[in-house]
């Protein structure tokens, strides 16, 4: 076996014959004529073309230690931080070093390839495969070996130890699915509440102030919030912050729009959802969640920009184009005693994408 | 809108009626502005001889679409073909005629930006004439949106109504972004601030307007000093590949990195020159 | 391998001199791995470069896991809310998760930070990539066959995981793209029926975004799939050392065997040097080419998007399908079922990656071959599966165009809207006429085989006879080139089942073996098989007669009947100099240059 490999093949190929014979029994038009005898290259055969091929791997190793050296210079002559070094509008730290250890891991790379390619032996070797299967006589033993141990355990004379074992067994997956319970909460129905409530201003997203109708153009728009999520409570504390504020915002995020009233056309039990003409939306994409405000305010169509749901909102937030399988769900608004713009209520649908239980 | 337009051009008879109509009113207003100036010409304010040099300039390169008196033109479907441009503003004429996007060169999803065809006079007569039609916003003042010396805290801020307003449209790095029905919210980079501002104010063609009583004047400023800073702002990172998020990045990924190593592999694996001519290994 | 020989006292003892047996003497009696050594340190592989895609995938991994190490060291995975006070000025002051201030810190005040992040970012995107290239590879040679099964399914398992540890990192910084892909996610999962709104609760800790899933994904990230990653690439490696390496037919190169150069020193010097240009250009990519620059996003914010928010390319394909999908969704007893959501991101990328884990299964199936195959077949010499492989890349690329459309829109002045009208045609219309064009396009090529092996090829002399008729001369092609052509099997179509056999009993797995004979059919029936010895010979024959010297001196075309003189008649010029193959020394022609 150890002689059948490393051979190098110009010097013969050892089962050739047995190949051959086989080939020629299943049909095989043309014999193999065996490997071709090796051919040297320059670097083989001419001391000059391998005296050069030997400088030039040098070089492109020491080339690669050059690179090395002034990575290390680079990182500490550029600056990063507040004031960065900047040449040429790019930032010279990460493009210096990116480009010192880019080049000194790929002359490194460069020098052992062409080192393998011109100076290392390219005499081609020849190595026998063997089926991939054990000797027949090798499975059988293991086989059989194995069924002398089942059969020395007897588990098959025993089912009751056998059968009580598969159920303990299969009673230890309880407390492993157990354990992930208290992954997280139910949902209960909190997917269909969102922090908008009757009176509740709307509010300009940022600046948290809010709204009159008159400060409102036709063709407006603006990204809004409750105004809840700007309340402070007696100490000055924010209401509601951190992640139940980004929770109430994935939910509560809102799109206010004013249009020509007779642009819209209203479902009759909508008539009074808007305020001559300003209607609010759901910013929340129906598909799959993206907050959306790509709003056209001529066509009166509102973009996903996402996966390009488009929704009339003109029209209750009707789609028009896209994968969203929904309308945008639709926020009753009314003015206050002070006339700033409020909600009537909370939607009458759950928000954003959908879910098995939404109905 | 081959359809649009041939049925405009047949509903006025004759496409050199229009021309027709408009001479006849430059003579005319010419005509009138000799008899009636030698009075009133000490005593007529600077302003009326603006609005009314602004009138000559629509008659002649706007009023096709918008009206004679801009009142706008509906076609026979009862779509716009020039919208009335009562009320819209001297601040909307700067933007659109300023940034070259009218007159158009023809009708279409969206006005192109393109070469300005009218001098900073002829716009400012064109925005006094469109602003004597009716109330609408004024062209802001350098000091709404001058950003020059702006503190930090404020183009923070500005950052934050970027990307609550702008971005989804935009994009993040101010790159632009696609609409429906080949429309685009076109790039940012390099507006002047002028402009910007104008643009929020307005709403220019699908974008809304952002009025002044919701996202403050300051509040504008805010937003075009960061629009200004990301513009100026070095890229840390090396060449931004355009900053159109994952998409050119998926591309570099494959034609620059896939296409480099699969070189580097056909060179691994390529037989070098042999020292026998004609022969094959 | 007796250890009862070598041990204690009895211990074999190198030379002095040589301090290499010294420490392989040591390492041997202690673990006594010289026995698999001696086979393995000169173990042979073929060189061609499509072997080398596998590696580029090995190799981005190993860079993967480097730069991914050092990052562990900066980057802080909490959800917890933090004033940012670093050095980006047009952040600070901005509330924002501790994840994504990490992410600044890493990219603005650790020096070189920004550049292990773009590394590794880079090195994640052409590991996929490298990962798809080195699949189609194996699957367009038929690399995939016995015995190599199941390395098949093990590189579409670690194609999977890759994919799925993509988009865990990509989700990590918590900047407004990444958490608009959590978004997004988290849709997918309420799509589900059932059970989805509950596995998204348990996977955020209650409502998105909630405060556990940036820690969550990076356990995922950083050790549970990486973990399976790296035992699943130890798994391949080893199979493929166990299978050794498939090789292309020619001359000397058969099934039994594998022709090559050694591990040592060749490979190690190849293999190694890519592995170092591999890390090279990734790290020259993220010095170079800025990748998802964080900053520019902002924090994460639930009422916050930007245009042109994409997944990473590798799920450019399901989110393509998403926006490709019409909106439907049903309502029934109080239900929803989302098939606008659930069809494209859910369904089909699994069935799609069922599809691939069964191709060698269903291949095997269909064709009925249960040999070993460690030769490998050019795409053209089986023109059914290569053209299942193009069609289903076609079907790919549509979806992929589909994920980018928007940025194709405002690139190529295109309509958004007509792209996706254009695509729902064009993913089922798309895949077919590519399957079929590339079916008529291989056996095309194998047509063209043949002739070269039956008639020779072109020599590029042309002959004029007297009467003023021209025509080329075709010359055999070398025996070399003629076996590698014919290195290939014939195919065999499975015939169609007897409805009973000799005794008359009913065989009961008729319409089973049936459909077999019919996909059999369908699988080989139009291809073109390599010509019997009988039809070689004749062609043979045929040529020499062609270029006989005939008894009067001359040699004749085989047209018309012509005997006249030719120019070269009789000359060893026949054409044979001019090929490249024949030995042209002492041709009579070229003495007196």
């Amino acid at each position: 076996m150890s002689e059948d490999q490393n051979f190098p093949a110009a010097m013969g190929h050892p089962t050739a014959h047995d190949v051959e014979v086989e080939k020629a029994a299943a049909g095989d038009p043309v014999a193999d004529p065996g490997l071709a005898a090796h051919e040297p290259r320059p670097t083989d055969v001419d001391p000059h073309a391998e005296k050069r091929a030997e400088r030039q791997i040098a070089t492109l190793f020491g080339l690669s230690s050059v690179c090395a050296v002034l990575f290390v210079i680079s990182y500490f002559v550029f600056k990063v931080g507040a004031n960065p070094t900047i040449i040429a509008g790019l930032g010279a730290s990460n493009v210096a070093l990116g480009l010192t250890l880019g080049l000194a891991l790929l002359l490194i790379g460069m020098g052992a390839i062409q080192w393998a390619r011109k100076l290392m032996s390219d005499v081609e070797m020849v190595e026998m495969r063997h089926p991939a299967a054990s000797s027949a006589e090798d499975r059988e033993a293991a086989i059989s070996s194995f069924q002398a141990g089942v059969k020395d355990s007897g588990i098959a004379r025993r089912p009751l130890i056998r059968n009580s074992l598969i159920g303990a067994l299969a009673f230890l997956g309880l407390p492993l699915i157990v354990v992930l319970r208290d992954l997280g909460p139910l949902p209960g129905n909190k997917l269909a509440h969102t922090v908008w409530r009757k009176g509740m201003r709307l509010t300009n997203d940022i600046a948290g102030t809010p709204i009159k109708p008159e400060e409102v153009e036709i063709g407006q728009l603006i990204n809004g919030e409750p105004a809840i999520f700007y309340a402070k409570d007696a100490q000055g504390k924010p209401v509601i912050e951190g992640t139940e504020l980004l929770q109430a915002k994935a939910k509560a995020a809102i799109i206010i729009v004013r249009m020509k009233p007779e642009d819209i056309t209203p479902l009759p039990n909508r008539r009074n959802w808007g305020v001559s003409g300003i209607l609010c939306y759901s910013k929340i994409c129906t598909h799959v969640g993206c907050p959306i405000s790509l709003w056209e305010q001529q066509t009166h169509h509102l973009l996903c920009p996402c996966h390009q749901s488009t929704f009339d909102l003109a029209d209750n937030g009707k789609v028009i184009f896209g994968p969203a399988g929904r309308a945008l769900p639709q926020l009753p608004i009314t003015v206050d005693s002070e006339g700033y713009l409020v909600a009537q209520s909370d939607f009458h649908e759950p928000v954003g994408p959908s879910y098995w239980e939404r109905g | 809108m081959r359809l649009l337009t041939a049925r405009l051009s047949a509903k006025r008879r004759s496409p050199l009626a229009g021309l027709v109509v408009v001479l006849l009113g430059l003579l005319l207003t010419g005509g009138a502005y000799t008899f009636l100036s030698p009075a009133s010409a000490q005593t007529g304010s600077a302003d009326q001889s603006k609005i009314d040099a602004g009138r000559r300039l629509f008659l002649v390169g706007c009023a096709s679409c918008h009206g004679e008196n801009g009142e706008g033109v509906v076609t026979k479907r009862g779509t716009q073909y020039g919208p009335p441009l009562v009320g819209v503003g001297a601040a909307a004429v700067d933007f659109q005629v300023g940034t070259g996007r009218m007159p158009m060169a023809r009708p279409g999803a969206q006005a192109q930006q393109k070469e300005v065809l009218y001098n900073q006079e002829e716009i400012s007569q064109l925005a006094a004439y469109v602003a004597s039609l009716g109330p609408g916003p004024a062209e802001p003042t350098k000091a709404q949106y001058d950003v020059n010396g702006i503190d930090n805290a404020s183009v923070v801020r500005g950052g934050e109504f970027w990307r609550t307003n702008c971005t989804a449209c935009h994009n993040f790095a101010a790159a632009g972004g696609a609409l429906p029905g080949g429309k685009y919210a076109p790039s940012l980079r390099h507006v002047p601030p002028k402009k910007i501002y104008e643009a929020m104010l307005t709403g220019p063609q699908q974008m809304p307007v952002f009025s002044d009583g919701v996202l403050k004047p300051s509040e504008k400023r805010d937003v075009i000093a960061y629009i200004k800073s990301i513009q100026d702002s070095p890229n840390y990172g090396g060449y931004n590949l355009g900053s159109l998020g994952p998409v050119s990045e998926g591309l570099a990924a494959w034609v620059i990195g896939i296409g480099a190593l699969v070189a580097f592999a056909i060179w691994i694996a390529s037989h070098s020159v042999r020292s026998r001519k004609g022969a094959k290994a | 391998m007796s250890t009862a020989t070598s041990n204690g006292k009895t211990a074999a003892r190198a030379p002095k001199s040589d301090p290499l047996a010294k420490v392989a003497t040591w390492a041997d009696e202690r673990t006594g791995l010289a026995g698999l050594a001696k086979k393995q340190i000169r173990k042979v592989f073929p060189d061609h470069w499509s072997f080398m895609l596998g590696e580029i995938a090995l190799w981005s991994f190993v860079v993967l896991l480097v730069t991914g190490t050092l990052l562990t060291l900066w980057f802080k995975p909490s959800m917890g809310d933090v004033v940012y006070n670093g050095t980006y000025d047009r952040l600070r002051g901005v509330t924002m998760s501790e994840a994504y201030a990490s992410s600044l810190n890493i990219s603005f005040d650790v020096r070189g930070g920004l550049l292990l992040r773009q590394v590794h970012h880079w090195a994640a995107m052409l590991f996929i990539a490298s990962m798809l290239v080195h699949l189609m590879r194996v699957y367009f040679t038929g690399a995939f066959r016995k015995p190599r099964e199941l390395n098949w399914v093990i590189g579409t398992l670690l194609l999977l995981l890759g994919t799925l540890e993509g988009f865990t990192g990509y989700s990590l910084p918590d900047d407004l793209l990444s958490g608009t892909g959590i978004r997004a996610a988290d849709g997918f999962i309420k799509s589900v029926p059932l059970v989805g709104s509950y596995v998204s609760f348990f996977l955020f800790g209650g409502e998105f975004p909630g405060s556990v899933i940036i820690p969550r994904l990076y356990a995922a990230h950083i050790l549970l799939i990486p973990g399976i990653l790296l035992a699943l690439i130890g798994a391949h490696m080893l199979l493929l050392v166990f299978h050794k390496h498939t090789q292309w037919p020619g001359p000397g190169r058969t099934n039994d065997n594998v022709v090559g150069y050694p591990l040592l020193p060749v490979y190690t010097a190849k293999a190694g040097g890519f592995f170092f240009v591999v890390f090279g250009v990734t790290v020259l990519m993220g010095g170079l080419l800025s990748l998802n620059p964080v900053w520019m996003y902002g924090p994460y914010d639930p009422s916050q998007v930007t245009a042109g928010s994409q997944p990473d390319w590798y799920m450019g394909w399901p989110d393509g399908a998403l926006r490709m999908m019409p909106g439907w969704e049903t309502h029934l007893f109080g239900f929803t079922l989302s098939w606008n959501v659930f069809l494209p991101i859910i369904v089909l990328p699994g069935l799609t990656f069922t599809v691939l884990l069964l191709l060698p299964f269903l291949e095997a199936w269909i064709t009925g071959d249960r040999r070993e195959h460690h030769l490998l077949q050019r795409p053209r010499n089986n023109p059914t599966r290569t053209a299942l492989m193009v069609g289903l890349m076609t079907m790919y690329a549509v979806f992929w165009i589909s994920g980018g459309n928007d940025i194709l829109a405002i690139k190529l002045n295109l309509d958004l809207n007509y792209i996706t009208y254009f695509n729902r045609v064009a993913v089922f219309v798309g895949p077919v006429l590519a399957f079929w064009i590339t079916r008529r396009w291989c056996i095309s090529l194998q047509r063209a085989d043949q002739e070269r092996l039956l008639h020779g090829y072109e020599s590029g002399v042309i002959m004029r006879s007297p009467e003023g008729a021209y025509a080329e001369k075709h010359v055999p092609v070398s025996a070399d080139e003629a076996y590698t052509l014919t290195a290939r099997d014939r195919d065999e179509i499975a015939e169609l089942p007897a409805a009973s056999d000799e005794n008359g009993v009913r065989n009961r797995n008729a319409p089973l073996q049936r459909t077999r004979a019919k996909a059999s059919r369908f699988w080989f029936g139009k291809n073109i098989q390599k010509p019997t010895a009988e039809e070689l010979d004749e062609a043979k024959h045929h040529a020499e007669v062609e270029l006989r010297v005939h008894e009067d001196g001359h040699q004749h075309l085989m047209s018309d009947g012509y005997s006249g003189n030719y120019e070269l008649d009789g000359q060893p010029a026949d054409g044979h100099q001019f090929d490249g193959r024949h030995d042209t020394e002492g041709d009579e022609l070229r003495k007196g240059h």
